[in-house]
């Protein structure tokens, strides 16, 4: 039985008919054809799937499509504004954040959260924020700069904050 | 020694440039295997064996093949009838494509159903019936060489036991002879744990083969597309220029992305027989259950010492638990790899090194995990031997370290095992990181705690590390018979823009970067000006692919060589435009000009549009070439990686402190992307000595084949790391590189374990194997405290 | 990652869910955070036929005291996680919850997983059912038929087995509130952040004058459910928390520990662990009330 969803995707209303089995992530990537989340694992663990349901990070494997009917999606294809890179896109970028790019649109959304709640994070609030999200390339230490380097642009603060 | 030119490094070397390939990736827009979808595209699904060894009765697909949705259900028998059911490794052994007699490990590829639809493959899965007739399962290498062993590889003619190799490097007489005059003999005995490359990417395949034009084009995550198309060509018995492989993004490969998986090859069979493409994608449990692991070595070794701390021989016997196939990428004349390498950093006057391989019942494989061929098992083991030498001399392990290096005045050095080591100061990088590290005031701290004994422990761990990789010189390495060169085609455009197509493919290195900062380096043409290209066989030259660090020694070395070919052809097209004689031109980076007449000058994009515009008579249009580079030699990059860790002696809980790493790689191209590589290097050599693991229970049942038991650290785990290095260029690489991407994962978990043991060593502790687990030190605590 | 196929019924009130579940009882399962029960149907080890979506329920996101009787904390079916590891309230007077919270799972897993849930699904490894055996709390479960309160001590009924019946919605679990001199924390030792617990310990003590008046212990991952230390607890009621007496204490849960050995940790070391923390945290206990 097939049922009848509408969700705010990146700002765009979108309906679409699905099974109730379906998982999240596969409806954004088969359905809605946004291949920004991705699969890497079964069991809830590496996080590469996350995305951002009314703001707040999900791992996209462990939600069915049908229970985000009527909420609101970020995906990492919404980050950017008016062919602008957001500034953690920057960030990822300045300061290496990203080796295969993997785990880059889930770290760079859960990223986003973070500083949603905490503008100036410290490095040990990055690692923490971050740690529902795998990455096997670059040791976690670029991104933690790449978090900050976004965090210094959106927020720009007198002095640096140390621990 | 020096073959090709080295030269001083102006111009794009050693620039940080930010990196080409990112755009894609930070805007979602990377083209992953899963991405990939074609019109009428089927999907693939894979049934694995519950048990690790078993003979099959029956296997009735009837009730699967009927569900709908359902296109076809590949069984081995199938496979049989087409000569597909068994399929070469790249170390010259087979593999079961799908299991027709027995199975032989516990994930094993039993059947394939081909949907419409990806859960309705998996229903279907559910519904094929299999009958086993369960056999007894050989989970440990030294009972499957033990005799009455069961015969794992029964299928295999004049295979009567489960021993794959044994293969020695050294010479045994004169190890024998140092033993005898040693004053003391320091051992360690240990496993390298079976450990997995797990990059977040799993494998996968999209084939589509057009039964009408007979044409097979395979998008698939290889590190290695090159070999497999001829890999591929073999097995299928399809003729090669009929099969191209398309490498796309890929999500991390560390090694696991080398060898054939059966999955392509079902998914290209099952696209052949069915006509439609058909995409298969790997979960994670088939990932780790089944595909290459890494490791998995028991190493004994043995350090001859006189009392005033000289090392005077190594020997070394290990056995390698290959799983039921032997189906690494080996160089072939190397059975254990690069395993003797063994001498590590030291002036080791003998050594004798014994390997040998046995099948068991699990996953075939030792692929090299981010590891030049077993240069990862080889540095662990000395690195550890040093130390325990040091504690049995009393000595200080840096001091002992110092005391034993080949020194900067006897490169080349030809080791004991008969490597010739190109370049090195190991005591430099030594020095800085003990002086970065504070070292002293670190051991006066660790006395200190070990004094107050509160429990807390404090403990410092080296690890001086030389590897051995850029495989290889063809004299010596081969993958099949397939010489170890690698390739670079440069091709300038007229209006000065360029396209460079390698036979490697990154995944996530930043080829496409440092590359064409390469070519911009020795052209002059801007790195943004040049695509990079690789990982399509129809369209970039042969080459044996990105894996055990040799991109950057190999093609990176083609790449080099085919821009100075350009350069010769675009000095005669300069000489014709000038009006000069070409030895009256001098080269700066990017432009000819007439010696004397410094204005009068070429640029290279002119002398590109004069290559296709108004060449000199007499000479082919074009601005373009090919290079296939055979290595004079391998490159010996090293470094010296020191952690500080804090141990809970009640508890045995440890965390690392401090992470001071000194690489030399020689001449880094894009330093940024250099020390990129370093922590990630680093975060896996923690990962693997502090929690990486998959063992077996004694009926051969998996231990590990889920992110929840096979333990990947996370941002919180991962120590902050302090890189710095030092300079020694390789005297035949033409730019001076050395390779760097792996570096750090073989060096840095002795590293890691030393500091845990060096914590505890005061009460006795020498040993705590991988993974060091808390529990794992809170037990070796009590048995040095049990037995007095 | 492909489950089974399934009905999918999301009740818009709480009366709508509860006949839903008497109806359907043993085929339906409740979708919670989904956190526990979604990674199962990936694997196909569960595969319910119905499943009956209760995060659309109004009136189960509560986190608040009442004060009725001698006072507790209500923690509605649909407080998640992270809303727990964020709660100043917990910081204040519940510190065994709030030092719990943020080791349970990963962030990202918190923002959904639930308390209710996780005591429901009854992982010998889970947290959360230490944390209330340690506290005395209970579940609250509702049925068409009517409501029940179920003390922790009575709710667990052996690894992922509770006495929740299938017609029942757990819609709260509630805690007493604290006594004016009470602390508590919770130690876990894991491997990485996300692993289950190779063992967790969940302490609270309430002292009068220097006197324990209550003591409550709970062990994760140390049996096939979670563990109430009972006569580690007995033994510091009507005692000060002397170094012997948290000695005696420790001792005593670690002999109510009845640990496995597995690729975490051999049994021996697991126990030994027990022992330790719970030293630990009665020593933490000491010197927050000192402080
Ligand atoms: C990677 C990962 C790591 C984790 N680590 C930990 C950990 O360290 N410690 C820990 O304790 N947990 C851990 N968990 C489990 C996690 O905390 C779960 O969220 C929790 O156990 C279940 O809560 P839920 O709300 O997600 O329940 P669900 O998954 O929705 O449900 C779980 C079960 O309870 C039933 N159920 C749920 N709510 C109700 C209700 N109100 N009434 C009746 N039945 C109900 C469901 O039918 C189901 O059977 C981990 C999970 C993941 C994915």
């Amino acid at each position: 039985m097939h049922r009848s969803i509408t969700v705010t995707v990146n700002g765009q209303a979108r309906t679409a008919e699905v099974e109730p089995r379906m998982l999240l992530v596969h409806f954004l990537r088969e359905v809605l054809d946004l291949r920004g989340a991705h699969v890497g694992c079964d069991t809830t663990s590496c996080g590469v799937c996350a995305v951002l349901v009314d703001g707040v990070p999900v791992k996209s494997c462990t939600m069915f499509a049908v229970q985000v009917d009527g909420k609101s999606l970020t995906t990492v294809e919404g980050l950017a504004g008016n062919g602008q890179k957001h500034a953690l896109q920057e960030g990822f970028k300045e300061e290496h954040g990203l080796q295969c790019g993997f785990c880059t649109p889930a770290m760079m959304l859960v990223a986003s959260a973070l500083l949603e709640e905490n503008p100036n994070p410290s490095e040990r609030e990055i690692r923490w924020a971050i740690s529902g999200n795998l990455c096997r390339c670059t040791g976690y230490q670029n991104i933690v700069k790449a978090v900050q380097h976004a965090a210094a642009t959106l927020h720009p603060q007198p002095a640096g904050r140390t621990e | 020694m020096a073959v090709t030119e080295t030269e001083p490094s102006p111009g794009w070397l050693g620039k940080s440039v930010k990196r080409k390939e990112d755009d894609r990736f930070l805007a979602g827009r990377g083209n992953y295997i899963e991405d990939v979808k074609l019109p009428a595209m089927l999907h693939m699904a894979i049934l694995r064996s519950p048990y690790a060894h078993a003979r099959i009765t029956s296997i009735d697909t009837s009730a699967a093949t009927a569900l709908p949705g359902v296109v076809a259900v590949v069984t081995g028998e199938l496979l049989a009838q087409h000569n597909l059911a068994w399929m070469p490794t790249l170390s010259g052994d087979t593999q079961a494509v799908l299991a027709t007699d027995k199975v032989r490990f516990q994930g094993q590829e039993v059947a394939c159903v081909i949907a419409e639809d990806r859960y309705v493959a998996h229903d279907a899965l559910e519904l094929i019936e299999v009958d086993y007739e369960p056999l007894p399962a050989v989970v440990d290498p030294f009972a499957a060489l033990a005799e009455g062993a069961p015969l794992i590889r029964d299928d295999k003619d004049g295979q009567t036991d489960n021993r794959i190799y044994h293969w020695e490097a050294g010479d045994p007489e004169a190890t024998e002879r140092a033993f005898a005059e040693a004053d003391r003999v320091v051992t360690v005995d240990t496993h390298y744990p079976r450990s997995h490359p797990s990059p977040l990417e799993c494998c996968g395949c999209v084939a589509d083969v057009n039964p009408a034009s007979g044409r097979a084009t395979i998008y698939m995550t290889s590190q290695a597309p090159h070999a497999i198309r001829t890999v591929f060509a073999l097995v299928a018995g399809l003729p090669e220029q009929n099969i191209q492989i398309i490498s796309p993004d890929i999500g991390g490969g560390f090694g696991n992305k080398v060898p054939v998986y059966p999955g392509y090859v079902v998914a290209t069979a099952a696209s052949l027989l069915i006509g439609r493409p058909v995409k298969w994608i790997e979960d994670r449990t088939g990932n780790l259950i089944s595909t290459g692991f890494a490791r998995d070595f028991h190493m004994k070794g043995e350090l001859a010492l006189t009392d005033d701390g000289r090392m005077l021989g190594l020997r070394v016997k290990m056995l390698s638990d290959q799983g039921y196939a032997y189906a690494d990428a080996q160089p072939s004349k190397l059975k254990a790899g690069l395993f003797h390498i063994v001498t590590g950093s030291y002036a080791m006057p003998a050594a004798h090194v014994i390997t040998d391989g046995a099948y068991t019942n699990k996953a075939p494989g030792g692929v090299a995990y981010r590891c030049s061929f077993r240069v990862t098992e080889a540095s662990f083991l000395i690195e550890r031997l040093v130390q325990s030498a040091a504690y049995d001399l009393g000595m200080d392990p840096a001091e002992l370290r110092r005391k034993n290096f080949i020194r900067p005045d006897q490169f080349p050095y030809t080791s004991a095992t008969g490597f010739v080591y190109d370049s090195g100061d190991y005591e430099a990088a030594l020095d800085l990181a003990l002086e970065k590290a504070g070292y002293e005031a670190l051991r006066v701290e660790q006395a200190k705690l070990r004094e107050e004994g509160k429990g807390k422990l404090l403990g410092i761990g080296i690890a001086s590390m030389t590897e051995a990789l850029g495989a290889g010189p063809s004299r010596d390495y081969d993958i099949l018979g397939i010489k170890m060169f690698d390739s670079a085609e440069l091709r300038v455009h007229p209006t000065g823009k360029a396209i460079l197509k390698l036979g490697v493919r990154h995944q996530g290195q930043g080829h496409e970067t440092t590359f064409a900062q390469i070519v911009a380096h020795e052209l002059g043409i801007p790195p943004d000006d040049i695509l990079v290209h690789e990982g399509d066989t129809d369209n970039t030259p042969y080459g044996l692919g990105t894996y055990a660090s040799r991109s950057t020694p190999v093609a990176g070395a083609a790449a080099a060589m085919v821009a100075r070919k350009l350069r010769d052809k675009s000095k005669t097209i300069a000489a014709h435009l000038l009006e000069v004689a070409e030895e009256d031109l001098e080269w700066e980076i990017g432009r000819f000009s007439v010696k004397g007449a410094p204005d009068r000058s070429k640029t290279i994009q002119e002398i590109a549009f004069a290559a296709y515009t108004d060449h000199p008579p007499g000479m082919e249009a074009g601005l373009e070439g090919v290079h296939y580079y055979d290595p004079p030699n391998l490159t010996f990059p090293f470094a010296t990686y020191l952690v500080v860790v804090e141990v809970d002696a009640e508890t045995g809980e440890w965390k690392p402190r401090q992470v001071v790493a000194v690489d030399d790689c020689g001449v880094r191209i894009n330093p940024m992307i250099v020390e990129g590589q370093i922590m990630g290097g680093l975060t896996e050599g923690f990962a693997m000595s502090a929690m990486q693991q998959i063992t077996f229970d004694e009926d051969g049942n998996c231990i590990g084949a889920n992110f929840m038991d096979y333990l990947l650290p996370t941002a919180w785990e991962t120590p902050h790391f302090d890189l710095y290095e030092t300079c020694t260029p390789s005297p035949h690489h033409p730019i001076g590189c050395k390779g760097v991407g792996e570096s750090a994962t073989v060096g840095s978990p002795a590293a890691f374990v030393n500091a845990v043991v060096d914590a505890v060593a005061h009460l006795g502790v020498r040993d705590v194997d991988m993974p060091v687990t808390s529990g794992a030190v809170w037990e070796a605590i009590q048995a040095v405290k049990g037995g007095g | 990652m492909f489950p089974s196929e399934f009905e999918y019924l999301a009740p818009a009130t709480l009366d709508e869910a509860l006949s839903l579940l008497a109806e359907h009882a043993e085929d339906a399962k409740v979708l919670a955070g989904g956190q526990s029960l979604i990674p199962l149907m990936k694997l196909r080890f569960a595969a319910p036929a119905i499943l009956i979506d209760i995060n659309g329920l109004p009136g189960l996101s509560h986190l608040q005291e009442d004060k009725r009787g001698r006072g507790f904390l209500r923690i509605g079916a649909l407080v998640r996680n992270a809303a727990l590891e964020r709660s100043e309230l917990l910081k204040a007077r519940y510190p065994t919850m709030a030092a719990a919270a943020p080791l349970i799972s990963d962030p990202i897993v918190r923002n959904q997983g639930t308390l209710v849930g996780s005591l429901v699904h009854a992982d010998p490894q889970g947290d959360w059912g230490s944390v209330l055996l340690a506290l005395e709390g209970e579940v609250v479960a509702k049925s068409a038929t009517g409501e029940r309160r179920i003390p922790a001590t009575k709710f667990f009924d052996g690894p992922f087995t509770t006495v929740l019946r299938p017609d029942e919605l757990a819609v709260e679990a509630r805690v007493p509130a604290p006594g004016p001199r009470s602390f508590g924390t919770y130690l876990k030792l894991e491997r990485k952040v996300g692993d289950f617990a190779t063992v967790g310990v969940a302490v609270s003590v309430s002292t009068e004058r220097g006197v324990v008046t209550r003591a409550g212990i709970g062990l994760t991952g140390v049996g096939p459910a979670n563990i109430k230390a009972v006569d580690a607890e007995q033994a510091l009621v009507g005692h000060r928390l002397t170094d012997k007496a948290i000695r005696r204490a420790a001792e005593l849960a670690a002999a109510a520990s009845e640990p496995r050995t597995d690729v975490r940790g051999s049994a021996d070391y697991k126990r030994e662990v027990v022992r330790v923390y719970v030293a630990r945290g009665l020593h933490q206990a000491l010197a927050a009330k000192a402080a």
